[in-house]
This record gives structure tokens, C-alpha cells and sequence, in this order.
């Protein structure tokens, strides 16, 4: 293992040496690569339904000529003589369009000294052993889902020199059980080493819960009503801030759900407190400049507004000082700070509303004002008195960010969970979330 | 390139009873100017190959961006191992039948090829389009993307399938936001990149193209000063444009067989349409025809064959308001004993066939806008998508437009912001009271339609007439 990551560094750093090699004394350029090697075993029904293997990998060069910018992708394949042909053809094909294209006033060229080598070795299954670990134990249950894992690598060169290389070895399990009424509970694992008496107590414990969705679902009328939301829904809520939320570019163009807080129009609770938080380590820290992000950055700081996500573009744009976001401005590691609920008094200080353990397919019904749209989904409980009555039928919710975040937050649990990002679009994820449970009043439950 | 991969194909030593190699190369352009600055220029270009390996009714698929005889027979023997180790645990085992000996080719419709116009051309015009948006200062941000992608599909078997395809595929997107104080109203070309096509540089330059713009930026600063969309149950008409997005996530969605036979349910999830509906359940009203339609010149997902090879042909899912087939190729079909239609597709070469939409369209009614708007009393006429979410059974949703008309009298009159509706999908297609005439039928598409463990986001495209839906909650935004 650690010699094939050897070897993968060493074509990417030699593929970046070509390019340095060649570079004109007024061009500039960034490298970054993104590679997997992955397995990913799909369930149904605690049967397999489809298990295959991806071994890809790309690499995005830019070149930066006379204040004009443009890029290139092509594969990465680790065959030293084809990613550099095809790194030379793209160079040649840059150096075409780059000159024909509008000077870019904000263009940003690579600077700093930034050099980083991180990498994790992890213990995962063989991929021909996934169905028999995993499928024994949930035999006997509606089990369906992904395990996916093997090596993720991000990495970074450019024409000053910077060189960051992250590797990681992971795997996450994100599965659902169903009853056969249809109810379901989510449960996910992830991590870099693969621990059979993990898993097995993880669906210990999920056998528990689904016991609870036995009885029928109650059907809730639309109203307001106190909300307990789990970790994992919480989750769901921030991750749509990386949507038109904690962007500084966003902000500035009318996108950003955060304008009327800043413009001082609207509050969050001062039990509310979001900061990026690197020190969990899952995720590199570098960006598409090769700039490091800090440590730690406060986005809200007791319901005030510490800081949006700034890259450097956006600073050179609008006059601001960068705090190492990547081009996106999106979160990478978010954490919401925890409060003093202990999980054993959620229930009692629940007493009668809603237990939503997840949210689904969440979208802005009016970014402006903060307002979020979307589904209760998966074991969801009607609470009386502090006692789980029922499971319920889900639920749509429509509410605003300034009234769950905002005066309606009454509680966040002393606990913070890690939800894993378990997305494979284009590529398979890095990290998660860390965030408490929260009580909120008045929810607001549309259809 | 068959050649290429036949020569690959036959020079495999792996022991499964059937092997099939799909290949993809995909060359996309981004292109983007914001408020007259360039955001976006490049290129990417995505080449692989994906082996399946077809082992004791199991398929074990293997992927690898390399073309080197070793590495594509290091794939095929890892495709074979997955087979051979999830056989055991097989849900259903996959009949060969699943991966038919086809042989044709497609290609898309194109009348002006992607290099008629030069990267600093392209350029040019989406600076002009950002200054044509600019209508006033108010305009806080003025945008213009184009998009295109010229993909290349081979696909061939162990028993005789050879498939070429070529797509020619562009989209484009232009929007201004606008801003008064704590007012933000945006408004874009028809919704977020719902301009995609098969077809070259003529879906860039399109006829009225500066009028259409001038338009967007115009309504974007009319919207700022225009009434909140009220909160009532009213007749709701919806141009083409929104129903785009009622077709795809309300029926599209709930018809896949993968997501009714559960595969899909622990990501976006199940269907309330199960497996027995198929021939007798009554969808909507009687106006409701909805077909699969890979045959529609320039839509955005035509195609001749899907990703497992099977024959692509025009289909109806819904006739005259009944459930007639879902969306699903022959291995599913074979699961459900349900008909389908040839949609089992892949995003790229590196992820797994599944079954998706394609191009799935509203066929048109015999009104013209006039006459669909003349009889209408009191009721809200909605434009572009601008918010999307519905729940994991395809039941409850709830859809923001960018831009509204109320109807009184039989006219369009007062502009309203922030249109929003909810509804659940059986009882709101029942509610389906009048359909446009062809001449109000739009087609339009997305790139991005997501689903799948591995996650995978596919092309469609969708065609739709005016529709007139009875009695439906409308409101505004704000808080």
C-alpha cells in the first residue's frame, strides 16, 4: 500500500515537474489531483444488489498568462508517459485558448510556501469479503444500502513551488432498516479501520431502535410544533449553508442567507455557535491556491456573525482579507458548538412535540429570509409528556433559519455526533459534520 | 474505437459466461462570465472503461481510466471476483437476457459544430448577455454560462453487441439577481440551466436571443417592487418551464422500477407506486398522456440505445390518465414482470448502469394559451423553477417559481414574487383540468438529475405543454 502511494506521488510530482519545466517566465500554474481507488457494494433487501470497483483519477491544470486564466482536466492514470502527454497536450491546448480569453481584474496567482504530506493508513475489508461480513448479521433484517471505501487522495503543485499530497484509506457504511409497514431507521459507519465488533454492536443497536417502528404511524396535522432534531437532521440544515449561506462571494452578488444578519435585520440565538474545525483531521486543509485553511475559523460566534468563508478571489474582488476557503466558499469541516442537554434529558424537555431523526431533500423555499423546505424522514416519533407515543407519517417542514437558529432554539444537547459525508458524486467524499441535537419550539410543519 | 475494444475484448482472459466493456470519452466546456468578468474557461476531459463480468447470475463490474491491455484485464479479473463473491448474495439473479446482442449506432442532430464559434467568441457573447441583463443598477449580479459536451459511447459483448454512439450536448444559463435593500429577487432564462439540448453552437445563438435577455434583466428589477404571491388554493396554470420540474420529480421519479423494486431506498428513496399498479392505476386525469421519448430530435436525452444495450423507442408511460410501464430496462423488468422502456443508463464510464429518466414529456391538449387563460376566473400563472423538494416516496412536494401573474378575468394582470406551491402527486395530477395545444409545447432539460449509491447525475430532458391544475395552495415567501 504505502509503496503504491509512493509510487502515485511520485508520477504526480514528476507530472508536475514536467509543466514547471516547461513554463514561460510569465505563466503560471496550478495542479490538483483527485484519485480513488474504490469499492462500492450496493444492498437490497440484505441481498447484494450491484458490487463492482472504480479505480479513477483526474487532474485539473490551470494556467494563469497576462492576467487570463483557464484550465484543462484529463485523467490520471499513474502511467508516468501518458499523464505527461497528456499534461503536455493540455499545456499546449491552454496556451491556444488562455490568450483569447477576457482579461479576469480579480485573478489570483499562486503565492505562498505551503508544503504538506498527510496520509492515513487504514484496514479495510478485501473487496471480495464484503458481503460475507456484512451480510450475516442482517440477514433476518430489510437491510439496504452502500459500503464504500478504498484510498481517496487530493493533491496540489503549482509554479512557486507549493506541494500538498493527502491520502486517506476509508470506508463508510450507510445503510437504512425497513419494517415491512415501511417505516425505517438510517444508520451509518465510517471510519479507516474496519472493526467487526463495531459493526456488529452498531447493528445491535439498530435492531433496538427499529423495535420502536413497530406500531403504526400517526399521521400529524400541519401546525407548529416543539421539535427535538437529532444530530443527523442537523446535519442536513448545514449543510445547505454551503448553498448561498456562509459564502463571502454570495453575500456580496444577493445570495446569501445570512444578508439580513449581517445587515443587522435578523438574529441567531447566542446558544448558536458554527466554526470550521480541522483538528478532527479527515479532510485537507489546502485549497486550489495550495493556501491552508486556519486551524479553527468562527463563522457564527454565539448567534453573531464572526466571519463568511472569503477565498482569495473574492478578497481581491471586494477588498477583504482571505481566511482560506476554497473557490466554492463552502464549509469543509463543520461543527456546531454543544450546549448543556444531556441526552438522557431530551425526552423530558422535549415533553410533547416531535422527534425527527433526519430531514430529507432540503432546498431554500425563500434564501432572503432564511427559509429552509423539506422532508421528515426515518424514524420519527410523536413525544407526549416525555414518553414516545408513535412513530408518525412524515412530514414536510417550512421554516426559517432565523426562528430554528433563532429565537424558537431551546436547547442543544451537551453531545456532539459525527455525521459522515457519505456522498459519491464524481467522487467519493471526505469527512462529515460534528454537531449536537438541538430542541427547537414552534416548528413549523407544512403538509 | 469498436475495433479497439473488440481487439481488448477478445484478447481477455477471464472465465465468466458473458463479458461486456463500455467506454466513454467526454469532452465538456465550461464557460462562464459574471457581471462582465470571466468566472469559468476549460476544458475536461473524462475517458475510461468499465468491465462487467457476468458469473453465476451475478454482474461484478470493474472501471479503470487506463486503455493498456493490462490494466483492462486486471479490471476484467476484479470484475469477475466481485461477481463470484456476491453470488452468493444475490437478490435476483441477472438473466443474459438483461444484456441482449445488439449492434447499431446514434448520432445527434447538429447543425453548427462546437468550434464554429472560438473560445474568446463564446466569450464575447456572455460578457454582452451579462451588460444586456444589466438593466439597471439594481442589478446586483448579472450571469451567463455556457456549457457543452461532446461524448462518444462503445459499448461491446462477448455476445456480439457493438454500439456507437455520439452525443452533442449544450446548455446555457443566464440570470440576474436584483436587490433593494432587503429585497432579493432573482430571475433567470427559463430556470437554472433548463436550456439543454442536443445540438451545436444554434442553441447558443438562438433567434430573439437579446430580447429574451433584456427580458430576464427587466423582470428581475419588476419583481422587486411586485406583491408577495398570497396564500390561497386557486387554479394554477404553469408554463413548460416549471413543468420541467413537475414531470421529472412527481412522475419521472416515482416510475423508476429500481426505486419500487426498493434498490434506491436508502438513498432518494422508494415509490408509492408499487409493482401491481402497472396497468391499472389511475395516475391522473384522463388529459394525461406522458411518454418516453428517446426519438425527439434535439431533446436533451435522446438516444438510441441505453447503457445495457437495449433498443431505445418511444413509449407511453401514462395513457389517457392510466399507469401503463415504468421506468426500467430489462433486468428490472425482469424483477418486476412489469414492461419498461430501454433506460437503464450510466452517468460515465465509472459508475453502474441504473435505471433513470431519459426524455420524458407531457403530450400537449388542444387549447391555446389564450383560450386556456381566457376561461379562468381567479388563479395564478407560474413561470421557471426556482425551489424543488418532495419527500422520499415521491408524495408530498412543495416547488418555488421565479416568476407569477395573477389571472383575473380571463387576463394576466398583476406581477407576483416569490410563488410557491405544495401539493401530493396523485391527488394534484388528478386535479389536471387543461392541457395547451402544441403551440404552447416547450422542451427543455438538466444535466443534473441525481440518484444512485454510487451517486451518479444524468441528462434529461423534458417537453411539456401549458397545464391548468384545479384548487392547488399557492403562497408567498418571507418570514
Amino acid at each position: 500500500m504505502t509503496t503504491e502511494l509512493n509510487v502515485l506521488e511520485a508520477s504526480f510530482n514528476q507530472l508536475a515537474d514536467s509543466i514547471a519545466d516547461r513554463l514561460k517566465p510569465d505563466e503560471h500554474f496550478t495542479l490538483t489531483l483527485n484519485s480513488e481507488q474504490s469499492q462500492f457494494t450496493r444492498f437490497n433487501h440484505a441481498k447484494v444488489r450491484q458490487t463492482g470497483a472504480v479505480n479513477d483519477g483526474s487532474v485539473h491544470l490551470t494556467l494563469m498568462y497576462d492576467q487570463r486564466t483557464g484550465y484543462l482536466e484529463f485523467p490520471f492514470t499513474g502511467e508516468g508517459e501518458v499523464d505527461q502527454a497528456q499534461a503536455q497536450q493540455a499545456l499546449a491546448a491552454l496556451r491556444q485558448d488562455v490568450p483569447q480569453l477576457p482579461i479576469n481584474p480579480y485573478l489570483v496567482l499562486p503565492a505562498g510556501n505551503g508544503i504538506s504530506q498527510e496520509v492515513h493508513i487504514g484496514t479495510l475489508l478485501p473487496s471480495d469479503a464484503v458481503a460475507a461480513t456484512l451480510l450475516p448479521s442482517v440477514s433476518d433484517l430489510d437491510f439496504t444500502g452502500i459500503y464504500a471505501a478504498g484510498r481517496v487522495i487530493r493533491a496540489y503543485a503549482d509554479s512557486v513551488g507549493q506541494k500538498h499530497w493527502f491520502a486517506t484509506d476509508s470506508f463508510s457504511l450507510d445503510y437504512s432498516l425497513f419494517t415491512p409497514e415501511g417505516q425505517a431507521l438510517k444508520g451509518t459507519l465510517a471510519g479507516s479501520h474496519w472493526d467487526q465488533e463495531i459493526y456488529h454492536a452498531k447493528i445491535q443497536a439498530s435492531r433496538t431502535q427499529i423495535d420502536r417502528l413497530a406500531q403504526l404511524p400517526k399521521r400529524i396535522q400541519r401546525g407548529q410544533y416543539r421539535t427535538y432534531l437529532a444530530p443527523a437532521a442537523i446535519a442536513e440544515l448545514v449543510g445547505m449553508l454551503s448553498w448561498g449561506g456562509v459564502s463571502e462571494a454570495s453575500y456580496q452578488q444577493g445570495g446569501s442567507c445570512f444578508g439580513a444578519l449581517r445587515r443587522g435585520e435578523k438574529k441567531l440565538s447566542p446558544k448558536f455557535t458554527l466554526k470550521e474545525n480541522f483538528q478532527h483531521g479527515l479532510v485537507p486543509r489546502f485549497n486550489e491556491l495550495g493556501e491552508t485553511a486556519p486551524m479553527e475559523l468562527s463563522v457564527i460566534e454565539s448567534g453573531n456573525l464572526a466571519n463568511l468563508l472569503i477565498s482569495s478571489k473574492t478578497a481581491k474582488e471586494y477588498g477583504l482579507v482571505a481566511n482560506g476557503a476554497n473557490h466554492e466558499e463552502g464549509l469543509r469541516s463543520p461543527e456546531i458548538a454543544p450546549g448543556d442537554l444531556a441526552d438522557g434529558q431530551i425526552l423530558t424537555t422535549l415533553d410533547t412535540g416531535l422527534y425527527v431523526s433526519n430531514l430529507h431533500y432540503l432546498n431554500w423555499s425563500d434564501r432572503p429570509t432564511g427559509r429552509i423546505t423539506g422532508m421528515t424522514r426515518y424514524a420519527c416519533f410523536w413525544v407526549e409528556k416525555g414518553e414516545i407515543v408513535a412513530p408518525i407519517e412524515n412530514l414536510r417542514f417550512d421554516d426559517s433559519l432565523y426562528q430554528f437558529w433563532g429565537s424558537h432554539l431551546v436547547a442543544l444537547t451537551n453531545t456532539q455526533e459525527f455525521i459522515p459525508d457519505v456522498g459519491t458524486y464524481d467522487s467519493r467524499n471526505l469527512g462529515g459534520t460534528w454537531v449536537p441535537g438541538m430542541i427547537v419550539d414552534d416548528f413549523t410543519y407544512t403538509l | 474505437m469498436i475495433v479497439e475494444l473488440s481487439k481488448l475484448l477478445s484478447g481477455l482472459d477471464v472465465p465468466g459466461d458473458w463479458v461486456g466493456l463500455r467506454a466513454t470519452r467526454e469532452v465538456s466546456t465550461t464557460r462562464s462570465v459574471r457581471d462582465g468578468i470571466p468566472e469559468t474557461n476549460g476544458t475536461s476531459l473524462s475517458q475510461g472503461l468499465m468491465v462487467e463480468v457476468w458469473a453465476k447470475g451475478q454482474i461484478g463490474y470493474a472501471a479503470t481510466n487506463s486503455f493498456t491491455v493490462e490494466r483492462v484485464q486486471a479490471a476484467a479479473q476484479e470484475a469477475y471476483r466481485q461477481a463470484i463473491a456476491a453470488s452468493e448474495w444475490n437478490i435476483h439473479p441477472t438473466p443474459l437476457s438483461a444484456r441482449p446482442k445488439m449492434v447499431g449506432q446514434y448520432v445527434s442532430p447538429i447543425l453548427k459544430p462546437f468550434d464554429a464559434l472560438t473560445p474568446g467568441e463564446i466569450n464575447e457573447i456572455l460578457v454582452k448577455i451579462c451588460q444586456t441583463l444589466k438593466v439597471s443598477d439594481r442589478i446586483v449580479q448579472a450571469s451567463a454560462t455556457a456549457l457543452t459536451t461532446e461524448k462518444d459511447t462503445w459499448f461491446v459483448s462477448s455476445n456480439g453487441s457493438e454500439i456507437q454512439q455520439k452525443f452533442w450536448q449544450i446548455g446555457t444559463d443566464y440570470a440576474a439577481t436584483a436587490q433593494e435593500g432587503a429585497v432579493i429577487q432573482r430571475r433567470s432564462h427559463n430556470g437554472w440551466l433548463a436550456h439543454c439540448y442536443q445540438g451545436g453552437m444554434e442553441h447558443l445563438l438562438i433567434p430573439d436571443l437579446w430580447n429574451q435577455v433584456q427580458q430576464i434583466g427587466e423582470q428581475a428589477i419588476e419583481l422587486l417592487e411586485a406583491e408577495e404571491c398570497p396564500t390561497e388554493t386557486t387554479t394554477l396554470v404553469l408554463a413548460p418551464d416549471q413543468m420541467l420540474l413537475q414531470i421529472h420529480e412527481s412522475v419521472g421519479h416515482p416510475l423508476e422500477l429500481d426505486r419500487i423494486l426498493g434498490d434506491e431506498r436508502n438513498y432518494a428513496g422508494g415509490s408509492f407506486v408499487k409493482v401491481a399498479d402497472f396497468g391499472n392505476r389511475v395516475y391522473g386525469s384522463p388529459l394525461m398522456n406522458i411518454t418516453f421519448d428517446p426519438t425527439v430530435a434535439g431533446e436533451f436525452a435522446s438516444y438510441g440505445f441505453d447503457d445495457t444495450g437495449a433498443p431505445a423507442s418511444r413509449e407511453y408511460l401514462i395513457k389517457e390518465g392510466v399507469l401503463q410501464r415504468g421506468l426500467g430496462s430489462l433486468e428490472s423488468q425482469s424483477r418486476a414482470n412489469v414492461p419498461g422502456v430501454a433506460s437503464t443508463r450510466a452517468s460515465s464510464w465509472n459508475r453502474p448502469p441504473i435505471d433513470r429518466m431519459a426524455n420524458l414529456n407531457l403530450e400537449p391538449g388542444t387549447a391555446s394559451f389564450d383560450d386556456l387563460i381566457g376561461n379562468i376566473e381567479h388563479g395564478i400563472f407560474m413561470e421557471s423553477n426556482r425551489s424543488w423538494s418532495i419527500d422520499d416516496q415521491r408524495h408530498k412536494f412543495q416547488f418555488s417559481c421565479e416568476y407569477a401573474k395573477r389571472i383575473e378575468q380571463g387576463q394576466l394582470t398583476q406581477t407576483l414574487r416569490n410563488p410557491n406551491y405544495r401539493g401530493i402527486t396523485p391527488r394534484f395530477w388528478g386535479s389536471l383540468t387543461k392541457l395547451g395545444d402544441r403551440s404552447t409545447w416547450q422542451m427543455f432539460g438538466t444535466p443534473v438529475c441525481g440518484k444512485g449509491e454510487p451517486n451518479q447525475v444524468i441528462w434529461v430532458g423534458h417537453g411539456s405543454p401549458v397545464a391548468v391544475f384545479a384548487d392547488v395552495e399557492v403562497f408567498g415567501g418571507g418570514s
